[in-house]
């Protein structure tokens, strides 16, 4: 049980890392590599909010999310959409994206070494035990992980229920026909892609009361969100939080019962296995 | 297109450069600094490497350069970004070496990056003073690259002074028996483990819990309840700055309750102190220094006031040792790299540190290997003939 609820709370931390990746990949097919800048930089306000001015991060997701939303909407109207304009097809676009994206990963660590320093930076925010079922963990992770559901549903529904959301499915599945029933591409595109970069900021706002982050550990979170995209099927939002909460318990369950050592093979041999069994990932479709 | 208002161009910026380098010559030394600005040694070398280098420039040109045979010189400082790459910081080291003529190079950041760069500090004849090396090596090492020096300790010396300490408080009734022992899955991490373990069994210690997690992990609860499930009365991690960070406030969640708590780099960090607060009361640490010399007061006022930041309590200080020493030797002989380098070998120097000279194994014998927080400060408990250290105290909870 305790390894289960350990797995889960981790698990929910990964979903927060993946999620807004699954937006932006899926969606506005932008394969974006700066998505683990943008975490960074989400934790940094988070920290600065709260060693200057005692701001608790649960607050401070309030200013991150439509800052993020405006600068990644920005974004891509600036540097992505003429690339979506120009590529003849979609594997032309990945290729573009994932160079443009590399780029930007280089000038978001270079601007935020300039504001910010390479420092670590680290803060204690509910550092405290909670009980659950006769066992504690941290309530910042446990909080964390509320955020994270409670972020998932909300995007879940909205993309279920909604107009825009449903558009927003029908560009995924379908980005030529879509436009052919009168979906604004262009603009739901963009609007995926702010939406995706502002869930990312606020996982880092969350993510950062646990974790020590600096200006470079940005890649670490890309590739962990890459690999948990990918397992769960691209544009798919319950795939990501399925794969990413299986990947929490896994890597749990080896660490506790096996070797903490082993938890990062674990990981990849489920990644393996998922790319040979199901490549188009747990809830993903086959391509036509 | 037309070539030769490009050519005119080219070879305008050329003869411009060469102007510029050749006055620059007259009256500056270059120095060449390479360290990581990103990547995952970046936060380490933030706090540890780049501010003491910045503070050294500033306060040797304050002072009107160094003196060489008579002349007062300024110090031109030049800087690359390693990435934390080891390609990258032997590309730097070339590149200094060659294109930027630069007179002197400071050792590289970090166990594996020194060793990446000693071959190529070799060919090219420039004394190595390296400080965040820690290896069993020196010996071998300097044997192969004779202009290479190490002043931060070596990895045995580091866990048998936290063996001794821990059996210190066991002998003296503090303490039971039991330790729990982890490590970070790399280089570092693994040889403190190895050197750890025989010399634990031998002063009579158990060790209920042995095990390693990957860098970079994400969720060290697992560690800290497999620890606490072994019920230990010392908790002992070789640990990098991101995981020493987590397994602390792990511990602290769990309640870990032990007599001694101890995770190795960035346990001496300022960040470290301000995060965990009076938590951090007797935890223990890799490295130390002396915080009441008046020298070390002296160093930390200047390092906030010129950087802006504090410097950590270990390998700080060293670092700007080993600029002190490069800048006593420069004065001595001038600026021939060979004639420092047998400077090196036979002189003493006054550092912030005390004394410093280096044995027949181009090593400096005297320095810091366990600290520990008391009251609010990282203060060293153990070293190899330095003075200040105080005696250790008991972790008592997480309050």
């Amino acid at each position: 049980m305790e390894i289960l609820i350990t797995g889960l709370l981790l698990g929910g931390t990964y979903a927060l890392i993946a999620m807004g990746l699954n937006l932006q990949y899926g969606v506005a097919r932008i394969m974006n590599l700066a998505n683990g800048e943008i975490l960074v930089a989400g934790g940094y306000v988070a920290f600065i909010a709260y060693t200057a001015a005692q701001l608790s991060p649960l607050l401070t997701i309030f200013i991150v999310a439509p800052l993020a939303f405006g600068i990644n909407w920005l974004i891509y109207r600036i540097m992505l959409q003429p690339l979506v304009t120009r590529a003849k097809n979609r594997g032309q676009l990945e290729t573009d994206s994932i160079l443009a994206t590399f780029g930007l990963s280089f000038i978001g660590v270079g601007l935020m070494l300039s504001f910010f320093g390479g420092d670590y930076f680290s803060y204690s925010f509910m550092a405290v035990p909670v009980e659950l079922l006769g066992n504690s963990y941290g309530a910042n992770r446990a909080i964390s992980f509320a955020m994270a559901v409670v972020i998932c549903g909300a995007l879940y529904i909205w993309l279920n229920r909604s107009r825009a959301g449903l558009s927003i499915r029908a560009i995924a599945t379908a980005p030529a026909s879509a436009r052919l029933v009168g979906i604004d591409v262009k603009r739901l595109s963009a609007l995926a892609f702010a939406l995706g970069g502002a869930v990312t900021a606020v996982g880092g706002a969350l993510i950062s009361t646990y974790l020590t982050l600096d200006a470079s550990t940005g890649v670490v979170f890309t590739l962990k969100a890459l690999i948990i995209v990918i397992m769960g099927g691209v544009g798919d939002v319950r795939g990501t939080i399925v794969a990413a909460l299986l990947l929490g318990v896994l890597e749990t369950t080896v660490a506790t019962l096996i070797d903490p050592g082993l938890t990062l093979a674990a990981a990849y041999v489920m990644f393996l296995g998922i790319l040979l069994f199901r490549p188009q990932g747990l809830f993903g479709k086959k391509t036509t | 297109m037309n070539r030769r208002p490009f050519l005119k161009l080219t070879s305008a910026i050329a003869i411009a450069a060469a102007l510029t380098g050749t006055a620059a010559a007259a009256d500056t030394i270059r120095i060449g600094a390479v360290a990581p600005r990103t990547g995952p040694l970046a936060g380490g070398a933030t706090v540890t490497q780049w501010p003491s280098i910045e503070l050294w420039v500033h306060q040797v040109n304050e002072a009107g350069g160094l003196n060489v045979d008579g002349e007062m010189m300024l110090i031109e400082l030049i800087e690359y970004d390693d990435q934390t790459n080891p390609g990258e910081t032997i590309r730097a080291v070339q590149r200094l070496a060659t294109q930027d003529n630069a007179h002197f190079i400071i050792a590289p950041y970090g166990t594996g990056l020194n060793l990446a760069a000693a071959p190529l500090f070799d060919r090219y004849g420039y004394p190595q003073i390296a400080v965040s090396a820690i290896t069993d090596q020196q010996g071998a090492l300097a044997e192969q690259f004779p202009n290479m020096f190490f002043t931060l300790g070596t990895t045995t010396a580091l866990a048998s002074d936290l063996v001794d300490v821990l059996e210190g408080m066991r002998d003296a009734g503090d303490l039971g028996n039991r330790v729990a022992m982890v490590n970070v899955a790399d280089a570092f991490g693994i040889e403190l483990a190895t050197a750890a373990r025989p010399l634990f069994e031998e002063a009579g210690f158990e060790i209920v819990y042995d095990t390693s997690y990957p860098l970079g992990t994400q969720d060290l609860s697992p560690v800290i309840n497999g620890a606490a499930a072994a019920e230990p009365d010392a908790f002992v991690a070789w640990s990098y700055p991101p995981d020493t960070f987590g397994l602390t406030e792990q511990a602290m969640i769990a309640g870990l309750d032990v007599d001694a708590f101890y995770t190795a780099v960035a346990t001496p960090f300022p960040g470290y102190g301000a995060r965990f607060g009076p938590a951090a009361e007797g935890v223990l640490g890799a490295g130390g220094v002396n915080p009441d010399s008046e020298a070390f007061q002296a160093y930390a006022a200047a390092h906030l006031e010129v950087t802006g930041a504090e410097p950590d309590y270990w390998a700080s200080a060293t670092t700007y040792a080993s600029l002190e020493i490069l800048a006593q030797s420069i004065e001595a002989v001038g600026l021939d790299r060979a004639e420092v380098s047998d400077y090196l070998r036979e002189a003493t120097f006054e550092t912030i540190l005390g004394p410093i000279s280096f044995d027949e194994n181009n090593s400096n014998a005297a320095f810091w290997t366990v600290g520990q927080w008391q009251g609010g400060v990282f203060r060293g408990v153990a070293s190899r003939d330095r003075d200040g250290a105080v005696p250790v105290i008991l972790k008592d909870g997480w309050e």
